[in-house]
């Protein structure tokens, strides 16, 4: 009996999709071995648990209404980021008009729920047929944008999507008044109906968007291992060896915008029945370096790490930002957990951690010696770390204006030291930053916001392109 | 034929200051091949730096010393910071993904873009800001030929990004730095090898792109008045898409792509419509970009393998 030799797969089986993911480098320690063990366990199984949590957060734990609709924003945004993935994390496509689709679908479902077109009556279609219209719709556009633009590259393509998606913006605001209200938008909008069933609760859109995000992640697991998948991440990695192994290079470009689009705009359809009003302003660039963040930060190329990027950054974003507290318990408990994760050894890390401490503690009583004005509080949000530690002066935004442009500083000449006096600045650097959180960022949480999205893209593509929970791919040299 | 001429004023008056922002787009894009979303938002930092420095002498109705000074310390303001804030940029954000895939480096410049308008709005708010040039520099000090008024800041944009053009070219063509310049933007690792200090390059090459960008933040400032945080993002966009009609890389072919667009944005909203300016002209670069990549100056490139 003629013995396989070990190294070569089974027969049937694609050496190269094989071999591909052998290459997929596990985390150190014990957190390749969850990994590995969630592998074991296969993708359906994993899913149907994830779907099983879902449901049962609100049966068991019960979410009160602000709870519940921080549940429907991060379902959206998870789709929307699933969505993304596939032009940008399966494709390599940067596709920055993206948001367009979303607003498509929104303004499709809009004008076909409600009376703007043929009044006074208007059109008022069950879901069932207005959503997979204004789908359809969106792969058609998809396909229109990416037609012409299919044979730009990197860069030339980031900026025609870009133009697309401000273009989207104007033509909102402008082009038919009477039909899409203008900057005004469209309001008054049916709730998803149709077969005698209507959607009218909060709790009712989160199951609605709940099951739609498992569909679509079922959906695109079966083309991300099928010879579509494979395609897409061949053009990804290098396009002039896709097409010489016969592969069409357009044409399965095109299919990564037109699915990325489709996805997009049921997500749309969904959101402007849930707000029942669509405004030009809700499908502009904010909303889009949104998605990028999710994306991002879960990780560009695995599916699971676009939901629960999406899912993280809105929760984290939207509902916990809005109390100065909570906001509290997360800022601080993320730069801890920085630390636990960049700092070693472990002397080392407690002696940042107590030295920041200690360091608060001798300026905040050095400078309440000199002056009780400088340590006056914030008599909005008065915490124990206000009034003991950190510095909060009567004029809080003049200091928290001056603290953050240093902290900035401070920031960028810390990406340049090395060694010791990295170690020392990182101390003052945690202090100011924690005082600037308490005078400023934690008053305006509007603001605060977007400046982490910013921070979110900049830093995670700069310590850790793959993500939080992207693997690793090892180059092929 | 008045209207024709003040409009093709008011298009040059634009059109200099999208090519003044579209030669460092080129620049940045010819050293590095990056897409530098955050330039925009330099060319609104530099509108801002050149607003407190007019405060600061005591501000457009009472100032301390004669205009010409005041004006020379807003450019010299302006573009030294913006300079250096490109080149911190650069520094801290762009240089650790040199290597890195393509698609990294444009989301992080995305980032940045978007992290500088969020720091100008938490530190200034959301309230346009007006630089009142006309206390300063009154409507009078005009130069009318037949029915035709071109306002003196007008000349002065016109005149100076024209000049800054010109100097910039000399520099690149001229200097050991342009020379420098040059040789990393045809191919990095052969400078390098050359002994070329690369990274010294391509900081020069922020700088001055960078200082570019603030500079025409001040004389958009002085031209239009109205400065605010997001002015820069759509301006950048455009003047980027300047760069490409002229052929990205080719510094005569900025100044030509961006003058074109200015002219062309001013006829557009002085013969059909203002409301539709935005939505035409976004529809004629789609459609430029598309048909014709390589630009109006620019040779075609052909990809390496």
């Amino acid at each position: 009996m003629a013995v396989e030799p070990k190294d070569s797969p089974g027969v049937g089986v694609d050496e190269w999709v094989a071999r591909s993911v052998e290459r997929k480098e596990y985390l150190p320690g014990w957190r390749g071995d969850v990994q590995r063990a969630a592998e074991r366990v296969g993708w359906w199984p994993r899913l149907g648990i994830a779907a099983a949590i879902g449901v049962f957060i609100p049966l068991v734990i019960g979410l009160n209404s602000f709870q519940t609709q921080v549940g429907i924003d991060s379902l959206l945004l998870a789709i929307l980021a699933l969505g993304l993935n596939v032009s940008v994390g399966w494709a390599g496509l940067l596709d920055l008009g993206y948001i367009a689709f979303y607003g498509f679908g929104a303004y499709g479902f809009a004008i076909l729920s409600s009376s703007q077109l043929n009044p006074p009556g208007g059109i008022h279609w069950p879901a069932y047929a207005s959503i997979p219209l204004v789908m359809i719709g969106a792969g058609v556009l998809g396909l229109c944008v990416g037609w012409p633009s299919r044979r730009l590259i990197g860069d030339y393509l980031a900026i025609v999507t870009l133009f697309f998606g401000e273009a989207f913006v104007e033509f909102t605001n402008n082009v038919a008044p009477k039909t899409l209200g203008g900057p005004n938008g469209i309001f008054a909008l049916d709730p998803l109906h149709g077969a005698h069933v209507q959607i009218t609760t909060p709790t009712g859109y989160f199951y609605v968007l709940l099951a739609l995000l498992v569909i679509s992640m079922a959906v695109l697991h079966m083309l991300d291992t099928s010879r579509m998948g494979r395609a897409w991440r061949a053009v990804r990695e290098d396009p002039l060896a896709a097409s010489a192994m016969t592969i069409p290079v357009n044409r399965v470009k095109l299919m990564a915008f037109a699915i990325g689009a489709m996805i997009a705009a049921m997500a749309g359809a969904v959101f402007a029945s849930q707000q029942t009003s669509v405004f030009p302003t809700d499908f502009d660039t904010p909303y889009l370096i949104l998605i990028y963040a999710g994306l991002i930060l879960g990780g560009a190329g695995s599916m699971s790490g676009a939901v629960i990027g999406g899912l993280v950054v809105s929760i984290i974003l939207d509902g916990f930002l809005r109390s100065p507290t909570q906001a509290g318990y997360i800022f601080y408990g993320v730069i801890v957990v920085t630390m636990l994760i960049k700092v070693r050894p472990w002397a080392k890390l407690g002696a940042v951690l107590g030295g920041t401490v200690v360091f608060g503690f001798i300026v905040h009583a050095i400078v309440s010696a000199f002056s009780s004005r400088a340590v006056a509080g914030n008599p909005g949000s008065t915490t124990w770390i206000d009034l003991h530690w950190a510095i909060v002066p009567a004029n809080p935004v003049l200091f928290g204006n001056i603290g953050f442009v240093v902290l900035l500083c401070l920031v960028v000449a810390l990406g340049q030291l090395k060694g010791n006096w990295r170690t020392i600045l990182i101390v003052p650097t945690l202090y100011l930053a924690s005082c600037v959180w308490e005078a400023r960022l934690v008053t305006v949480p509007a603001i605060t916001r977007l400046i982490l999205l910013g921070a979110i893209l900049i830093v995670t593509m700069n310590a850790r392109p793959q993500g939080l929970l992207g693997a690793r791919r090892v180059e092929i040299v | 034929m008045t209207k024709f001429i003040q409009e093709l004023v008011n298009g040059l008056t634009q059109g200099g200051l999208y090519a003044l922002v579209a030669l460092g787009y080129s620049m940045v894009y010819g050293v590095l091949k990056l897409l530098n979303f955050a330039h925009g938002d330099l060319y609104m930092v530099g509108a801002f730096i050149g607003y407190f420095v007019l405060q600061w002498f005591g501000g457009p109705t009472a100032l301390a010393i004669p205009v010409p000074f005041v004006i020379l310390a807003m450019f010299l303001a302006a573009g030294g910071g913006v300079g250096a804030l490109g080149v911190a940029i650069e520094r801290f954000a762009y240089r650790p993904l040199r290597d890195a895939p393509r698609i990294a480096p444009l989301i992080t410049a995305l980032g940045v873009s978007f992290l500088l308008e969020n720091t100008v709005l938490l530190l200034f708010g959301a309230s346009y800001r007006d630089y009142n040039t006309s206390a300063f520099i009154p409507y009078s000090t005009e130069i009318r030929i037949g029915g035709v008024n071109i306002w003196l800041v007008q000349i002065m944009v016109i005149v100076l990004s024209v000049v800054l053009m010109f100097g910039l070219q000399q520099l690149v063509v001229r200097t050991q730095l342009g020379r420098q310049m040059r040789a990393v933007a045809t191919d990095r690792e052969a400078a390098e090898m050359l002994g070329i200090n690369v990274d010294y390059t391509i900081s020069a090459t922020f700088f001055l792109g960078s200082a570019l960008a603030g500079i025409a933040g001040v004389m958009a400032g002085l031209a239009f008045n109205e400065i605010y945080q997001l002015m820069g993002f759509i301006l950048g966009l455009k003047a980027f898409t300047a760069a490409v009609v002229g052929g990205i890389g080719s510094i005569p072919g900025a100044m030509l792509g961006g003058f074109l667009i200015g002219i062309a944005e001013a006829f557009i909203t002085g013969y059909i419509s203002s409301t539709f300016t935005n939505l035409i002209v976004f529809g004629i670069l789609i459609v430029f970009m598309i048909l014709r990549p390589t630009g109006l100056l620019g040779r075609v490139q052909l990809q390496k393998v």
